[in-house]
């Protein structure tokens, strides 16, 4: 329960994989490739590697958009996704926006190698923690006074660790603000299939397709993939970098040779990407299962009285147990989580681990678990 | 010819495949173990497969030392290793001195992204051989250009020369960077594509022989795309006697781990004793029939090559065709040869070789 893994379709996998010997280099069927495989390490990938992630991209997000497989560059995993992109747009010491709260993870894979600073943008669990222009305009203006470069704002949408998507008009808002600043925007969409209720998700990459209202200049949209969370692959390590921007494309590009993803796994997933019936099928009821257990898990803790942010996406539930701190600080949710992990012996994440590691000593958000 | 590639042994790995289905996720056998292995992402990788690369990685060097499997580290490739062990050991304007010529990705997997700059040491093109008069003297120039060494960088067997540095060499550079107390890092990805004699000598063998020596400064970078001709699986390895560096490394393996599928096929196929015998020894024969064969052919044509006992490659000798000698007359020579005599060769300038006229033809492919 600690880790955000989707381990709700192996059966289809599984049952894809026996009928469709061929995607693998090691069956009887399939080993006549295995050379030819082996043997490949071009960076930019199997052509039919990117072709399938591309289509597979654009039927999780409903057909709605297409993308195009020679902007697909391959990084180790979304952790390599995130580095590689940041190293591509920022140099040491400049700053990305980060809306809080986020994925702890980020605090390592974006700073650490890169020198970038993260800046947090506030949010309430009054408003259901929505990021808002005023936030946004707040932490660029900070880091205007302390003289930080900022170079781009990050969103994880649907968002780890809330479960939530972000609506039509805060992606608009977005898009207005970063273009305004003339900073870049990363997009991060791993758990784009995981969205398994109303409303629907919205994808960046709709609203510079279609709300062509808006102006936007494409080169400063990316956005980092992979299959890590919604196919439940975290170990096969397929990250993705896709950028409207032909020069961070070229750059990642020769950046992912720092880790490609095997060729015995494009291969694999080539295959079971391009089968538009499994897809289909797989992204439907994957759906379905999460749904159906995120209800399950709900009524579960709504029967002892523990209410979780309302979320239609993610792996994950975003629990708000301050009534059971003894007080509301953060030694408190400490406290609690202690007891939690050691007691009740369930593995869950204390909320502060998702907030920006402060330099002023007070907390950001409430210390909602 | 270009790329440096070792493709004369499938034919055994096919073998192998077909022979143990349960090596795959994906066969009938061994689908049971796919969920399992898809969300594994531990950054310490399987301990199956770390067991294996560390055997493997003996019995490469003749089982005359041992590997301990905690301290393998996982790298996207060699380049992700190479370029894992560099932000480890050093910081962004510090240097590794490296012999000159060396394998031209250096500059990118080595400096791009660390900040780390190469100091090449350079050696005389008779033999090329890494002498202690060359490491100091390129040493001491970059700490007169106020330069901070941080270690040396030694391949062995080398690319582009395919020689292997012999016992005493070894032991003088273990002592030259004792001394100057910096970093050796050895990339030995093409140690079992040393066919001939003299036998290999890996640095894991001298380093009990030098009195004193610092373990903390040693450090191995080791692949499986050169050694089993798989480049494509991106499996990357660094192997240090610091724990310190293990630890660290561990940590940024996370931006370029293996493939947990390919683990999974590699641990099997390594941990096959039999099997991993029988490879190393045909593999080893057929490297130096295809090479000998080659050799007899440049000969007969009057092309000279250094002698070489190991690698995928020959490092030829054209001194004397080129119309001035110059590297604008290598490079003309080069675009003759790969233009109108259709051969894909390397020219030496790539390597950062000193001296022009040298070029790097590859005789391992199918």
């Amino acid at each position: 329960m600690g880790l955000a893994e989707n381990q709700l379709c192996f059966d289809l996998v599984q049952d894809w994989i026996l009928n469709n010997p061929r995607a693998s280099i090691c069956t009887p069927e399939g080993v006549d490739e295995f050379r030819d495989i082996a043997i490949f390490q071009d960076y930019h990938g199997l052509p039919e590697f990117r072709k399938a992630v591309a289509e597979f991209m654009g039927q999780v997000r409903g057909n709605r958009v297409t993308f195009d497989p020679d902007r697909i560059v391959m990084s180790g995993g979304a952790t390599g996704a995130h580095e590689m992109v940041t190293f591509c747009l920022a140099d040491p010491g400049e700053a990305f926006l980060v809306p809080v709260p986020y994925y702890p993870g980020f605090n390592r894979d974006l700073r650490w190698r890169t020198g970038v600073q993260l800046i947090p943008v506030h949010s309430e669990s009054a408003n259901n923690f929505k990021v808002t222009r005023e936030a946004l305009e707040e932490a660029y203006e900070k880091a205007q006074e302390e003289n930080i470069r900022v170079k781009g704002l990050l969103i994880t949408n649907p968002s780890n660790p809330l479960g939530t998507i972000l609506d039509r008009e805060t992606l608009r808002m977005i898009v207005r603000f970063i273009n305004e600043k003339s900073i870049h925007l990363v997009c991060d969409e791993i758990y784009a299939a995981t969205v398994f209720n109303q409303p629907p998700f919205v994808s960046i990459s709709e609203i510079i397709a279609e709300d062509t209202d808006i102006e936007c200049h494409t080169d400063l949209i990316h956005i980092v993939y992979s299959l890590s969370e919604d196919m439940g692959f975290p170990g096969f390590r397929v990250g993705v970098v896709y950028s409207y921007n032909d020069a961070v494309v070229n750059c990642a590009r020769k950046m992912s040779s720092f880790g490609l993803v095997s060729s015995q796994t494009q291969h694999l997933i080539a295959a079971m990407l391009s089968d538009d019936v499994f897809v289909t099928r797989f992204l439907a009821e994957s759906a379905r299962r999460l749904e159906r257990r995120h209800n399950g898990f709900t009524r579960g803790l709504a029967q002892v009285r523990i209410t979780c942010l309302e979320s239609n996406a993610g792996l994950f539930l975003w629990m708000d147990l301050h009534r059971l701190l003894k007080e509301q600080t953060l030694d408190a949710e400490m406290a609690l989580w202690k007891v939690i992990i050691n007691e009740v012996k369930l593995n869950v994440s204390p909320g502060f681990r998702f907030i920006a590691p402060n330099r002023a000593g007070s907390a950001y958000g409430s210390p909602a678990v | 010819m270009g790329l440096a590639e070792n493709q004369l042994c499938f034919d055994l790995i096919e073998d192998w495949i077909r022979k143990n289905p349960i090596a795959s996720i994906c066969t009938a056998e061994g689908v049971k173990n796919f969920k399992d292995v898809a969300i594994f992402q531990d950054y310490h990788g399987f301990s199956e497969f770390r067991k294996a690369i560390a055997k493997f990685m003996s019995k490469v060097r003749g089982g005359r030392v041992t590997f301990d499997p905690d301290r393998i580290v996982m790298g996207g490739g060699p380049t992700g290793a190479n370029e894992l062990v560099m932000f480890c050991l050093a910081d962004p304007g510090d240097a590794f001195l490296v012999p000159s010529p060396c394998y031209p990705g250096f500059v990118r997997d080595l400096g791009w992204r660390t900040g780390a700059q190469i100091v090449p040491v350079h050696c005389d093109t008779q033999q090329f051989q890494v002498t202690k008069q060359a490491l100091e003297s390129a040493y001491e120039k970059a700490k007169n250009d106020k330069i901070n060494v941080k270690g040396l960088l030694i391949t062995n067997p080398s690319n582009p020369l395919g020689t292997t540095l012999d016992r005493e060499t070894l032991r003088n550079l273990v002592s030259f960077v004792n001394d100057k107390n910096i970093h050796l890092v050895c990339d030995e990805i093409y140690a079992a594509a040393a066919f001939d004699f003299p036998s290999y000598v890996s640095v894991s063998e001298v380093i009990e022989e030098v009195e004193n020596c610092d373990k903390d400064l040693i450090h191995i970078v080791y692949s499986l795309s050169k050694d089993m001709g798989l480049p494509g699986f991106r499996v990357g390895i660094v192997y240090s006697y610091n724990d310190a560096v293990v630890s660290c490394g561990r940590k940024v393996s996370s931006f370029g781990l293996v493939s947990s599928q390919t683990q999974h096929l590699l641990a099997a196929m390594l941990n096959d004793d039999v099997f991993v015998s029988n490879f190393l020894s045909e593999s080893s024969k057929r490297l130096k029939n295809r090479h000998d064969y080659f050799a007899k052919g440049l000969e007969e044509v009057g092309i000279n090559c250094l002698k070489n006992n190991a690698g995928l490659f020959f490092w030829m000798d054209l001194r004397r065709l080129l119309k001035e000698q110059t590297f604008d007359g290598e490079m003309a020579l080069w675009r003759v040869i790969v233009n109108e005599a259709k051969l894909n060769v390397s020219p030496g300038s790539s390597f950062q070789c000193s001296e022009p006229g040298w070029f790097r033809v590859t005789f391992a492919c199918s």
